[in-house]
């Protein structure tokens, strides 16, 4: 009967544990890495929220400039009928933001899938065989991760401009060039660290093919890594494309709301004084950013053992001492 | 003695060779990246106004009517020769470009660069030092703050704040027009330049100039230094060594002082370096937000004109400039730390 119900417990333990394993060392988290953890998790929430609903949220399109027939006025500081304000072009500027959350979550995602999908697979074939193939793509990924990231997506973005009609995609795959070097280089040296590990040995050894080697045993050891690397990248995959689009090089104005152009346009305004144009896109970059970084450091914090600080449970033998467990 | 000198030597020897095939890689991908685009550059850059005899004039001066195989030797070769291009749009050689914008942007780097280790060392060591207190909590949320926050939007409130609010300090430019009408030309850093004619009315007015771009760049770039300074203070107070001064009787100040955060400081060289990239990056932003005439913002200039020569020379300069500081703090490390021999 046991072993039945041992053999029963062993079969579905797939899923349900397997998320109850990956959730005790949140659950376990204290402190600051915890704080870190929620305040990051809600703001992040909240923009997501923003961005999956901005359609119902947002008083009015990213580029209306008039209501009912009625012209909104120009560079109206904030008040009941514009809570933000208005721009120089009559946009309310509380859409924009709304808008704009749309915006950064669409190429984020987009770049973050484009490199994961490109650099994980690129990172585990050239990690496992090695070879002169690993060779080349080392020496190419260190040469586009020796530039300066910004520089690269700029040169990427106008490369690309003229031909790909979505600034969306276009700014997503500039982001993408620059991290995929990232996550191939995580991803191949701790494959190579992992190829000489005793349970991958053993598993060649009984005439496993390369390709189950790895789907069945390094593929999982290796994807524990990405989750941080990930959000980390999400938080400056932000910044890169706020920047792109204060240079001109992100999502062109028409096409969609987006902050890091915004705050380009208020330069202009700031020297009248004029300061809700760019303090309100300014500050949604800052929370947001700053958000996905605390979600990203506590995540850091609970996962990586270096740095994980647990509540420590003193194990008293019984009969020696009090049997009190602190 | 003897031994460990040879041994520095090799690795010097070793590394400085290994920058070759770096640089010809780097080289090769900007050709590409540049070459790959669709379009033809030339009729991008001048418009539609410029008659056909013109544009293929131009095309032959440039090279780009020779074949692919000897475009790329020709230009592997002019970079050997120091010749980066002589832009389409304004037919100005990239190397003067260099030498009279690349004189601001240092100006703008180096006083970032200072501003950026000083709050980076400073907040980091105190974070470090006093782990878990509201001084480590204070240092590192400004660190992620800091982190956080994109330089133009950081330029946007200091010129706001300093600028026009309170009326301090200029937000455009490198200098007064007047200024820069009457100081006469050395180094293109006008700091320097100023000091040089002993100009002492026009280095206030430089300095003036100067002050928010730099504290902008500066906080921005401390905010990564801070983090990593903590790191490796919080690191080196667990060591052995700190330990074995502490059972020696050493005093708690003199063994931080004296050994953790000596040797805390070391592994931030490497990553100080690491950050030149980011600091170029910054660079170009901070000059496109206070309008300093620098290399960064020359560049855009040339992207917005769709110049294709002009960013090709840039890019190519800012390349052989990272890679130039990724080998000198290799050496660096390596004459700081022994174990770092190929």
């Amino acid at each position: 009967m046991a072993a039945v119900g041992a053999a029963a417990r062993s079969s579905r333990r797939g899923f349900g544990s397997r998320l109850r394993k990956l959730w005790s060392p949140i659950a376990e988290t204290q402190g600051l890495a915890r704080v870190m953890l929620v305040a990051g998790a809600v703001i992040t929430f909240f923009f997501v929220v923003l961005a999956l609903f901005g359609r119902w949220i947002a008083p009015y399109g990213f580029s209306q400039y008039q209501a009912g027939g009625h012209r909104f006025p120009q560079l109206a500081p904030p008040s009941g009928a514009h809570l933000m304000g208005t721009t120089v072009e009559s946009d309310d500027v509380l859409s924009r933001i709304v808008w704009g959350a749309q915006t950064e979550l669409k190429v984020v995602v987009l770049a973050l899938v484009f490199s994961l999908m490109l650099g994980v697979p690129l990172g585990l074939l050239s990690g496992y065989f090695g070879g002169v193939w690993d060779r080349g793509l080392v020496l190419v990924m260190d040469a586009f991760f020796a530039f300066p990231p910004l520089l690269l997506a700029i040169v990427i973005a106008f490369l690309l401009g003229s031909t790909v009609s979505s600034s969306v995609v276009t700014a997503a795959i500039a982001i993408t060039v620059v991290y995929v070097p990232q996550y191939f280089r995580v991803v191949r040296n701790h494959v190579i660290s992992l190829r000489e590990e005793t349970y991958v040995e053993a598993a060649r050894a009984l005439g496993a093919r390369p390709f189950r080697i790895i789907h069945k045993y390094v593929f999982f050891n290796v994807v524990q890594n990405v989750p941080v690397i990930a959000t980390l990248n999400a938080a400056d995959a932000i910044l890169l494309l706020a920047a792109l689009g204060f240079l001109g090089y992100g999502v062109q104005p028409t096409e969609a709301a987006e902050w890091g152009y915004d705050v380009q346009r208020a330069l202009s305004d700031a020297t009248t004084g004029i300061w809700w144009t760019g303090l309100f896109p300014g500050l949604a970059i800052v929370i947001l950013v700053t958000g996905i970084t605390l979600l990203g450091e506590g995540l850091n914090e609970t996962i990586n053992p270096v740095l994980r600080k647990r509540r420590v449970v003193k194990v008293v033998f019984p009969g020696k001492g009090t049997g009190r467990v602190e | 003695m003897s031994n460990s000198g040879t041994s520095l030597k090799t690795y010097a020897l070793t590394r400085l060779a290994l920058v070759v095939p770096m640089v010809l890689i780097l080289l090769t991908l900007v050709f590409l990246l540049m070459r790959v685009a669709p379009g033809d550059p030339i009729s991008a850059a001048l418009g539609g106004h410029v008659p056909a005899s013109v544009i293929n004039q131009i095309r032959h001066q440039v090279g780009f009517d020779k074949p692919l195989y000897v475009q790329y030797g020709d230009y592997l070769w002019d970079i050997v020769r120091g010749n980066f291009g002589t832009t389409i749009t304004d037919r100005r050689p990239v190397s003067s470009i260099i030498v009279e914008n690349g004189g601001a942007t240092l100006e703008l780097t180096i006083a970032a660069g200072l501003v950026a280790i000083t709050i980076g060392v400073v907040v980091g060591l105190l974070a470090g030092r006093y782990r878990d207190t509201w001084v480590d909590v204070g240092g590192r949320m400004f660190g992620i703050v800091a982190y956080a926050m994109p330089v133009f939007f950081l330029g946007f409130l200091a010129q706001l704040f300093f600028g026009v609010y309170l009326g301090w300090l200029p937000v455009s430019g490198q200098a007064s027009p007047i200024t820069q009408a009457f100081l006469p030309v050395h180094t293109h850093i006008l700091f320097i330049d100023a000091i040089w004619a002993r100009n002492w009315a026009a280095l206030w007015d430089i300095t003036r100039h100067l002050i928010l771009p730099a504290m902008t760049l500066g906080i921005v770039i401390g905010g990564i230094f801070i983090r990593l300074v903590r790191v490796n203070v919080i690191r080196s107070l667990k060591d052995d060594y700190v330990e074995a001064a502490r059972a020696r009787g050493i005093g708690e100040r003199s063994v931080v002082y004296h050994h953790a955060f000596r040797n805390a400081l070391v592994p931030v060289v490497t990553v100080v370096g690491l950050q030149m990239a980011l600091l170029l990056g910054g660079a170009i932003l901070t000059e496109e937000t206070f309008n300093w005439p620098g290399i960064g913002q020359t560049l855009v200039k040339y992207l917005e004109n769709r110049d294709y020569v002009g960013v090709q020379g840039i890019i190519v300069v800012f390349a052989l400039i990272v890679v130039f500081f990724s080998l000198v703090i290799d050496f660096v490390n390596a004459f700081i730390d022994p174990r770092i021999r190929y």
